[in-house]
């Protein structure tokens, strides 16, 4: 469980980036932090691990503070996949890749061994595993990187901005590898700004902006309020668009995926068909 | 909050951060000159006191400050060592001669912290690059001049967040003993060069993009022009550096043990 | 719109293959673009859309290698036998990363990089700056660093750079792929200006289909190296192949797909939120009645 109770920081050039940060995540949530560039969606999530301790206030990992332990051991419950995996790749193969934290973190080789193995074949990638991470495809690159963090299996799961640079058959797997990640009991928080993406997950909505977190709940209810959606800098996903243009229609506000969407009209329509 | 605060450019509107940069670096080396041609502690004192001024019209004080602090390590190890030199080495005259000619030497130094500190604050990397042009450096060092200065804080981004990265798999850079901590530092360095290697590479195709290499001569949006003030600038420099090399030669220089046990 | 405009950009059976690269990148492309056109490329990962965008200012061949079969003539100059620097005064690229196509240390000097590269006058230089800065609505950040800036504004300012050089083409390549929504709409309004006041060819490589489609003549889609659609964005989006390959078909023409599904009828098959509204409204009024 992760709580967040008035979190103040701020970075050493003198950026205010958190102003009294308040949230509760339980375990084996589905979270999507969302929020404009800036609004302080990474700076909150470093805390989860560690790598950033607040100014003021407190993060709690199931009861305890970050500020008394190290980030190696906060990253054993908590893992974070970074954005770029560029930023992290070293080794020569990918095998290699996905078993340094495994040794960092003392495992034992031929637990090392089922691990990587289970990893890669969780996401796909057992025909690259001599492969140079170097060589791989975006996509490619991607999963290894997933597969590295995975495979220390850590209760939390966080991914930063995920989705950046996939195409579309690769956000509808990544979608529902994630979901399946969470239907296994994971907590899982995807920090995003892809509103289609998260419209069709339909995690519980978290929305930052200027360093507090403004809004939270239902997919459904944070993403089809034009003021919230204002508020954080974001766009309303396209269905939530047609349905406030047909506000006068008496059709439900709150729908944000085409299978519903579908599903009200077809219902109000019906009858004349 | 650091000492190279004290030589990063700082943004100020400021008579000084007019005048044009090679102007300024004559100044420097004019200063760099006389600091050289004495050994006696008073002209080094005047040399050090008539700078300040500059400081003050420039508005650049605070950061001066700090790069004169920061200096403060460096200069006292430079006493100590002068101390040591002339005690050991000989021409060691009297007890104030020695305590005189260290503090001469250590002065010496801070001068040069002074001028160059004066320098680098109150001129903006683009300037400086211009000014290496209009020199007639070739324009491929001027632009990788500029292009490194530029992504001065892109690549110390990228460096933290390739050690978050990595902190968040369990590294521990400040384990085990020396070698242990070198090899730590591995999956840093490595992701930082390739990550370098395909920076370079996307910047030359948007070079290439943007016409690089269609003429050999290029042109430029700014221009450097001298002006009322550069021309001043120019002529109180060499008057000060005539006046120094005609007292250097014919006026001896008193030292100040001399000059306060009168 | 394109009524009997000139082609700018003409390929014929074009072939490309990677120096390091066991089979061709892209094959068998011929395409005609023609003045004034605004065309989306699109398709999955891989399919060869940003090696082709690189054809048309000539870094594929000249940058590269590799070896290029079949013909390309881009604003009338076959593009084997011209410089990049020669190529790049016609057909603008600006890239994916908005951080690595910046050099200066100003925005303004960014902008006038290209013109600085071409000799041009200082006078004209400082016209054109402004001007730019102007059409991609910067200029009160004409000052700032490029560390300063945001994302999106760090890509609008690439824009500028580009548009100074006064080319008769602008190719985007994935420009809003690390941009959030906001940024990323400017952009495509920003691009969408250039096309309409100014008759800018634009060539958009996109996935954010949902957002830039309003603003497409023609959309092609690339798969696997060819290409398998070109054509009206409605045609286009509304066809099985683009099922098929897997492109993010705008949210407003799926929702119609499905209730056409479900025998609702419509003529046409919207592509924006607000065709989708109309449709929609007329139908609810119908039902009123």
């Amino acid at each position: 469980m992760i709580e967040v109770n008035d979190v103040y920081y701020v970075y050493p050039n003198g950026v205010q980036a958190l102003k009294g940060a308040s949230l509760t995540v339980n375990d084996g949530e589905f979270i999507a932090l969302m929020g404009q560039n800036g609004a302080g969606k990474t700076t909150l999530v470093k805390h989860f691990n560690g790598l950033l301790k607040p100014n003021k206030g407190e993060v709690l990992i199931d009861g305890v503070n970050t500020k008394d332990v190290s980030v190696a051991t906060l990253a054993r419950k908590v893992g974070l996949v970074f954005q770029n995996p560029d930023h992290q790749f070293f080794c020569e193969t990918v095998e290699k890749e996905v078993s340094f934290a495994l040794k960092n973190f003392g495992f034992e080789e031929g637990t090392i061994e089922k691990r990587v193995n289970w990893a890669l074949n969780l996401l796909d990638l057992t025909q690259y595993r001599d492969a140079s991470p170097f060589m791989l495809s975006g996509g490619e690159r991607k999963r290894v990187a997933l597969a590295s963090i995975l495979a220390w299996d850590p209760q939390i799961v966080i991914l930063d901005e995920p989705t950046i640079g996939q195409d579309h058959a690769q956000k509808e797997r990544l979608r529902q590898f994630i979901v399946q990640l969470n239907a296994q009991g994971k907590t899982v928080i995807i920090v995003t700004h892809d509103i289609e993406f998260v419209a069709e997950c339909k995690p519980r909505i978290i929305l930052m902006a200027d360093g507090r977190i403004v809004a939270e709940g239902e997919t459904n209810k944070v993403l089809t309020d034009p003021e919230l959606v204002n508020h954080a800098s974001l766009v309303l996903p396209e269905v939530a668009r047609i349905f406030i243009s047909l506000r006068d229609f008496n059709l439900p506000k709150d729908v944000v995926d085409i299978y519903d969407a579908s599903k009200v009209l077809l219902e109000r329509l019906g009858k004349t068909k | 909050m650091s000492m190279f605060d004290g030589f990063r450019f700082r943004r100020t509107s400021s008579p000084v951060h007019e005048l044009d940069p090679r102007v300024k670096f004559l100044y420097v080396c004019i200063v760099f000159a006389i600091a050289v041609l004495f050994n006696q502690l008073l002209p080094l004192l005047v040399l050090f006191i008539i700078q300040v001024p500059f400081v003050v019209v420039a508005r650049v004080q605070k950061e001066w400050v700090r790069s004169m602090k920061g200096s403060a390590l460096f200069a006292t190890f430079i006493f100590v060592t002068n101390w040591l030199s002339f005690y050991f080495y000989g021409g060691y005259e009297s007890l104030s001669w020695l305590f005189e000619r260290s503090l001469a030497m250590t002065l010496r130094f801070i001068v040069l912290i002074e001028s160059f500190s004066i320098f680098f604050l109150t001129t903006s990397p683009d300037h400086l690059g211009l000014a290496l042009e209009q020199s007639g450096i070739p324009y491929e060092f001027c632009f990788a001049f500029t292009t490194a200065i530029r992504f001065v804080p892109v690549l110390a981004e990228e460096a933290q967040t390739i050690m978050d990265a990595q902190k968040a798999r369990g590294l521990e850079l400040e384990k085990g003993n020396f070698i242990n901590r070198i090899k730590n530092y591995v999956p840093i360095l490595i992701p930082l060069i390739v990550s370098a290697i395909r920076r370079s590479l996307e910047l030359a195709e948007a070079m290439e993009s943007r016409a690089w290499g269609a003429i050999s001569k290029r042109t430029n949006l700014y221009v450097l022009k001298m002006k009322r003030g550069d021309y001043f600038l120019i002529m109180i420099s060499i008057a000060i550096l005539v006046f120094a090399i005609y007292v250097w030669l014919y006026i001896p220089v008193p030292y100040m043990a001399d000059l306060l046990s009168l | 719109m394109a009524t009997e405009k000139l082609a700018i950009i003409k390929a014929k059976s074009l072939t490309y293959t990677y120096p390091i690269g066991a089979k061709p990148a892209f094959e068998d492309v011929t395409l005609e673009i023609k003045e004034g056109e605004f065309v989306i490329l699109t398709g999955p990962s891989g399919c060869g859309k940003t090696t082709l965008c690189r054809c048309f200012n000539g870094l594929i061949p000249h940058f590269y290698g590799g070896r290029l079969d079949g013909e390309i003539e881009v604003a009338g100059m076959r593009v084997v036998e011209h410089q990049i620097h020669e190529l790049a005064q016609h057909v603008g690229l600006v890239f994916q990363n908005p951080e690595n196509q910046l050099f200066a240390l100003s925005v303004e000097k960014d902008v006038a990089f290209g013109l600085e590269n071409l000799g041009i006058p200082r006078e004209e230089i400082r016209k054109r700056v402004d001007w730019a800065l102007q059409m991609a609505d910067i200029l009160d950040l004409r000052e700032r660093a490029p560390y300063e800036l945001s994302g999106g504004q760090q890509q609008r300012v690439a824009i500028a750079s580009v548009l100074a050089m006064h080319p008769e083409v602008i190719v985007l390549d994935e420009p809003t792929s690390f941009i959030d929504p906001l940024g990323a709409q400017k952009i495509f309004e920003v691009i969408n200006e250039l096309n309409e006041k100014l008759g800018i060819t634009i060539i958009l490589v996109e996935h954010r289909l949902d957002l830039a489609s309003r603003y497409a003549d023609r959309i092609i889609i690339m798969s696997k190296g060819r290409i398998v659609l070109d054509g009206e964005p409605r045609k286009v989006f509304d066809s099985e192949e683009a099922r098929l390959v897997g492109v993010g078909i705008p949210k407003a023409t799926r929702l119609f797909q499905i209730l056409r599904e479900h025998r609702f009828n419509i003529s046409e098959v919207p592509v924006t939120v607000e065709e989708a509204s109309i449709v929609i409204k007329e139908a609810l009024k119908r039902d009123r009645s």
